[in-house]
């Protein structure tokens, strides 16, 4: 099994060492890979779209003559884990807490709308623990983290929490072979969201 | 040694200086910004803010217009200044924070991390900067220092520090104290790439020696005593073959294949100062060094992001080697 980790921009190394933890953990062989442009979309069995910043890694999706491949891919069953910027740029609909509409790209790929920089700066960025639905708790890390605060068709919640500011604020959702976190798994070093990743790739 | 456990060993740091930094707090002062949910400013929060910045660009801006040309390159985050670098170095004078007000306006119009500059050892302007809310704040010595002796404790602080370094001794010093994240030095303001490379094959030098040696617990011993760190660190350096926290460069990048360069000598990112807003073609420049920064292992996509700049258009750029001694920024606070 070959995990592609996307690599353009932000926190990859994490994500490598952690699905590599996952691959063990599950007790399958495989290879992990970083993936910067579109010619290795071909030989990978699920993508981890990493958090940074989701400006900058949907720019350069962009720049490099990626975006399109990927979304179609993604679209068309490649299993997928998108964390914190990931969600950002699966969600259908973004928006940002402060400034409103963002200009950004985006791949679309999921029925979730998020809000961006919802829990405010980094001075309020937390962890905490969190309850994921039928499998158990995680030390969650909320970075600068959006808050997936609308889902719609097939798009359901795995993981959530009430929040003051926001109200419902689900934490995970997945949707077919796609999983949207907004928190960091990766910085926790918690396997679990790969794992879930791994068994989409078997079914 | 994973890249992930190097948070234990820096969690168990930051108690130990928590502790005793609050004890020492002599301020007394009701400090601690709210947290509405769970931990705020764990030590795995304020690490991890840098590792969102892995593989990006840091632009120094001085105004609401020049932000929103970097968000728009790509840039992975902003730098406030009152003045770039290239014109602090020109004007002299005492260098200080940013107006509060212009890093307010930038905050409200971008939405990429803003970063600002403190002066080194002052506590005040720190402590300022992180209830106006910036993400990240760099204790710099761009800007004139208080403390010649001192840097400020940055255990205490809610939000990440980075610091400059010109080896590994400092940049361990400088974790030591609660640095979240490293940079070099360099020679800011300059658009000489020259001492940010000095400054990274120092660093890269030592900590090769260090993994080299892990398990000479006397050569590790010598080495901490000399860096006047503990040992734990330099060990921990020695298992991990790296910094056990995200080292952009800084300092003197001015065009996409100094970016390049700095990303394959290691670098996990980089900060352009002067270079982007001091030249011709900043929106295009910053464009080109953001796709050069990513795509450094791609000689197509280097040699691509060069093409779109001109050095016609490049900062001018200063050599270090007509600077005298004390024009120097780099032995501000070691």
């Amino acid at each position: 099994m070959n995990i592609g980790i996307l690599a353009l921009q932000g926190d990859y190394i994490e994500h490598v060492e952690i699905a590599r933890k996952a691959l063990q953990a599950k007790n399958i062989s495989g290879e992990v890979v970083t993936v910067k442009d579109k010619s290795s979309l071909k030989s990978i069995d699920a993508i981890i779209i990493p958090g940074g910043e989701s400006t900058v890694i949907g720019r350069l999706l962009e720049k490099t003559n990626m975006i399109e491949d990927l979304r179609e891919t993604i679209a068309g069953g490649l299993p997928t884990l998108g964390t914190c910027a990931g969600a950002i740029l699966m969600a259908k609909k973004v928006r940002d807490k402060v400034v409103g509409e963002t200009r950004q790209p985006i791949l679309g790929v999921m029925s979730i709308g998020v809000l961006r920089n919802a829990f405010g700066r980094q001075r309020e960025s937390f962890e905490m623990d969190l309850d994921i639905r039928g499998y158990g708790r995680v030390r969650a890390a909320f970075i600068r983290a959006p808050a997936i605060v609308e889902l719609w068709g097939r798009a359901e919640e795995l993981s959530g929490f009430d929040y003051s500011e926001i109200g419902r604020v689900t934490a995970v959702a997945v949707e077919g072979s796609m999983i949207a976190s907004i928190f960091h798994p990766e910085i926790t070093g918690e396997t679990l969201l790969h794992e879930i990743l791994i068994d989409m790739v078997k079914r | 040694m994973g890249w992930l456990s190097r948070t234990s060993y820096l969690e168990a740091l930051s108690r130990l200086f928590y502790d005793m930094a609050e004890l020492s707090d002599s301020m007394g002062l009701k400090r601690q910004p709210p947290c509405p949910l769970g931990s705020c400013g764990t030590v795995r929060v304020k690490t991890g803010l840098p590792s969102m910045l892995v593989g990006g660009v840091i632009m120094d801006v001085t105004s609401v217009e020049q932000a929103e040309i970097a968000e728009d390159a790509g840039a992975v985050g902003v730098m406030v200044l009152d003045k770039l670098p290239y014109d602090i170095r020109r004007s002299g004078g005492v260098a200080r924070m940013a107006d509060v007000k212009a890093i307010e306006e930038v905050m409200n119009a971008i939405t990429i991390p803003v970063s600002a500059k403190c002066r080194i050892g002052h506590y005040m302007e720190a402590l300022l900067l992180e209830r106006v809310g910036v993400d990240l704040i760099d204790e710099s010595e761009v800007l004139t220092p208080v403390d010649e002796a001192h840097h400020v404790n940055k255990w205490i602080f809610k939000v990440p520090f980075v610091n400059g370094a010109r080896d590994l001794p400092e940049a361990l010093r400088r974790i030591s104290e609660g640095a979240s994240m490293i940079r070099t030095k360099g020679e800011a303001g300059t658009g000489n790439v020259a001492e940010a490379v000095r400054h990274m094959k120092a660093l890269n030098n030592d900590v090769k020696a260090l993994a080299s040696r892990r398990s000479d617990e006397e050569f590790l011993r010598d080495y901490a005593r000399s860096a006047k760190v503990s040992y734990e660190l330099v060990k921990l350096v020695a298992d991990l073959g790296r910094l056990p926290v995200v080292n952009f460069a800084a300092g003197g990048i001015a065009t996409p294949a100094d970016a390049a360069l700095m990303m394959w000598l290691g670098s996990d990112g980089v900060f352009v100062g002067s270079g982007i807003f001091k030249s011709g073609d900043a929106r295009v420049r910053a464009e080109a060094i953001v796709l050069a920064t990513s795509k450094w292992d791609d000689p197509e996509a280097v040699l691509e992001a060069q093409r779109m700049v001109s050095e016609k258009s490049a900062m001018l750029g200063i050599d270090i080697k007509t600077l005298k001694p004390e024009e120097l920024l780099q032995v501000r606070g070691v």
